[in-house]
């Protein structure tokens, strides 16, 4: 036992924390995607593990043509919204359960993917110029340039969401979300709603993927397998630790979704402190199950808790 | 004589072909003439509620058509039709968005049947008018316009959604029990204020209720139904003249005395 604890050396969790913090950054994109799916459609979207690749897929690939980094990113975009279009007609105009529709879009873009890399994985070239985010950057004497553009960039994200959902179609789309019955007896074409709200999702899943696949220097076909439980990590432990902080404010929402990146981060700390402690890497995916299951149970025992005490 | 509403041999029959096939609506006519208000009473099953979903597009109708101030909307999706009805409904829940404020409630109202673009959802001249409007509603909620709905009481939920009704003002209204969840007092109130709201736009409405009382003493014009038609229409002076007594033996008379037990008979 005091061997184990002898052979733990602080300053190796220290020096992974920068690299959490970009990973927590770059996956709090997706978070911020799936934050809109799950929380304001109330849609359990599992798209977003293929579109996540889509966007890693055609960035790598674009830039390999010679495309610019950062242009190649607007396609990781448009492919990830055209997943998100598909599901949402999958749902609307062909009446197949949210959650199934997903899951058919999620398993075609699997072979899409290997379509668009010609193989399961493809790299960018070491000396590439211009990328968005890169492992080299975190190490890099200047690194904490790197750290203010990411932030800048997931700021300008959150201002961005926070704008569409107060305008009419956001709003319409947050109706939907919340009372079906309702939209459409105000006149809101309701499935409209719902592909506009999947696009917008799995868009920025797609921006998710093609800056990771910057950062990490290749695409890989397995890179979304299981994203879907992680942005659900980071949505959830958000609102377990920001939920009441950021009630009552006067832009609640936009503190809401600033605080999805802080869950994101939060959840690769937590994930470096377990692979930190030793736990083989295998156990990550159920490490990661574990935690969406307990931040999920929390509210809920804890109402059901309260309940029973209210009753003695 | 040009009708508001114009219902023309409607017909309904859930889950056809199967064990519990149910003719909902077996050949509904009625037509409204602008500024009627018709109180829609009947048994369990009998239609009445099935009738407002018809106009309303919950589901397609099997046969017949629905002319809203001469357009046949039979064929336009629940939300085209949006924009020429208000809807309130029998559980609080269904009228309002629960997790949105009552001004985000009211603006999406006041957009109905418009298209919804990019400009704000809701602008500082609506939350002005929307102030003044709430507080003709005297329930202390024009304090409280970034509330969330779902912080409020039944009530004022109903309150809330009659009023949003009324905002872009519909050639009809259509009140599906809205005040059966509701606790006698703030069921008066409610109901009270449908009244004044009607009088106000001159709004063609349609109201279904349980309550005989409520029935004789509101609208102009009182319809009953059974087995999905309408078997007793009766308007102006006559009406003011039905007592609760009477009308139970018109439905007797009509249903074949097969009324003695059903809940109408505690309503009123």
């Amino acid at each position: 036992m005091m061997a184990y604890f002898a052979a733990l050396d602080p300053m190796t969790l220290i020096r992974a924390l920068p690299g959490n913090v970009a990973q927590g950054l770059i996956w709090g994109i997706m978070a911020l995607g799936v934050y809109i799916t799950f929380r304001i459609l109330d849609f359990a979207d599992l798209t977003v593990d293929g579109t996540l690749a889509t966007g890693g897929a055609v960035a790598v690939m674009l830039i390999q043509g010679g495309m610019h980094p950062a242009a190649a990113l607007i396609f990781s975009v448009i492919a990830g919204m055209i997943g998100g279009l598909v599901t949402g007609l999958l749902h609307t105009a062909l009446g197949i359960p949210g959650i199934l529709a997903s899951i058919l879009t999620q398993i075609s873009l699997y072979s899409i993917n290997l379509r668009i890399m010609g193989k399961a994985n493809q790299s960018i070239g070491i000396g590439q110029k211009g990328l968005v985010a890169s492992l080299r950057f975190v190490s890099a004497d200047n690194s904490y340039l790197f750290f203010i553009k990411l932030i800048l960039i997931c700021l300008v994200l959150v201002a961005v969401v926070y704008w569409l959902f107060g305008t009419e179609i956001g709003s319409a789309i947050r109706a939907t979300g919340c009372n079906e019955q309702m939209a459409r007896a105000q006149g809101i074409n309701t499935n409209v709603t719902k592909v506009i709200a999947l696009m917008i999702s799995n868009g920025l899943v797609g921006l998710s993927g093609g800056v990771y696949a910057q950062y990490q220097g290749s695409a890989d076909v397995n890179s979304g397998r299981g994203a879907i439980v992680i942005g659900l990590a980071a949505v959830i432990i958000s609102e377990v630790i920001f939920g009441k902080l950021c009630a009552g404010k006067k832009i609640a929402f936009a503190y809401t979704l600033a605080a999805v990146f802080v869950g994101a981060i939060l959840y690769y700390a937590a994930y470096a402190l377990v692979l930190w402690l030793k736990m083989p890497s295998d156990y990550m995916k159920l490490f990661s199950a574990i935690v969406v299951a307990v931040f999920l149970a929390i509210p809920y025992l804890k109402d059901k808790y309260a309940a029973k005490r209210r009753r003695v | 004589m040009a009708y508001m509403l114009e219902l023309q041999n409607l017909h309904k029959t859930f889950n056809r072909g199967t064990i519990n096939e149910k003719a909902a609506l077996a050949g509904v006519n009625l037509q409204l003439k602008p500024g009627d208000f018709v109180t829609i009473i009947g048994g369990n099953g009998a239609g009445k509620s099935t009738t407002l979903n018809a106009i309303a597009g919950v589901w397609p109708i099997d046969q017949g058509s629905i002319m809203v101030d001469g357009v046949d909307i039979s064929g336009l999706s629940e939300h085209k039709r949006a924009s020429c009805l208000g809807r309130v409904f029998q559980d609080p829940m269904t009228g309002t968005a629960a997790t949105m404020s009552i001004e985000e409630n009211m603006a999406i109202a006041a957009r109905r049947g418009e298209r919804r673009g990019l400009g704000w959802g809701i602008t500082k001249k609506e939350r002005k008018k929307f102030r003044e409007q709430l507080r003709e509603l005297d329930l202390g909620l024009e304090e409280r316009l970034s509330s969330k709905v779902g912080l409020l009481s039944g009530g004022q939920r109903q309150a809330i959604t009659l009023l949003m009704a009324a905002l872009k003002e519909p050639k009809l209204l259509l009140l599906d029990e809205h005040t059966a969840a509701l606790d006698p007092k703030t069921a008066a109130k409610v109901l009270e204020l449908s009244d004044k709201i009607i009088e106000e736009h001159h709004l063609t409405a349609m109201m279904v209720t349980h309550n005989m009382k409520d029935a004789i003493t509101h609208g102009n014009r009182l319809v009953m139904m059974h087995e999905g038609r309408i078997i007793y229409d009766v308007e102006g002076e006559e009406k003011k003249k039905l007592k609760v007594a009477g009308l139970l033996e018109k439905f007797e008379e009509a249903s074949g005395g097969e009324f003695a037990n059903d809940r109408m008979m505690l309503a009123n």
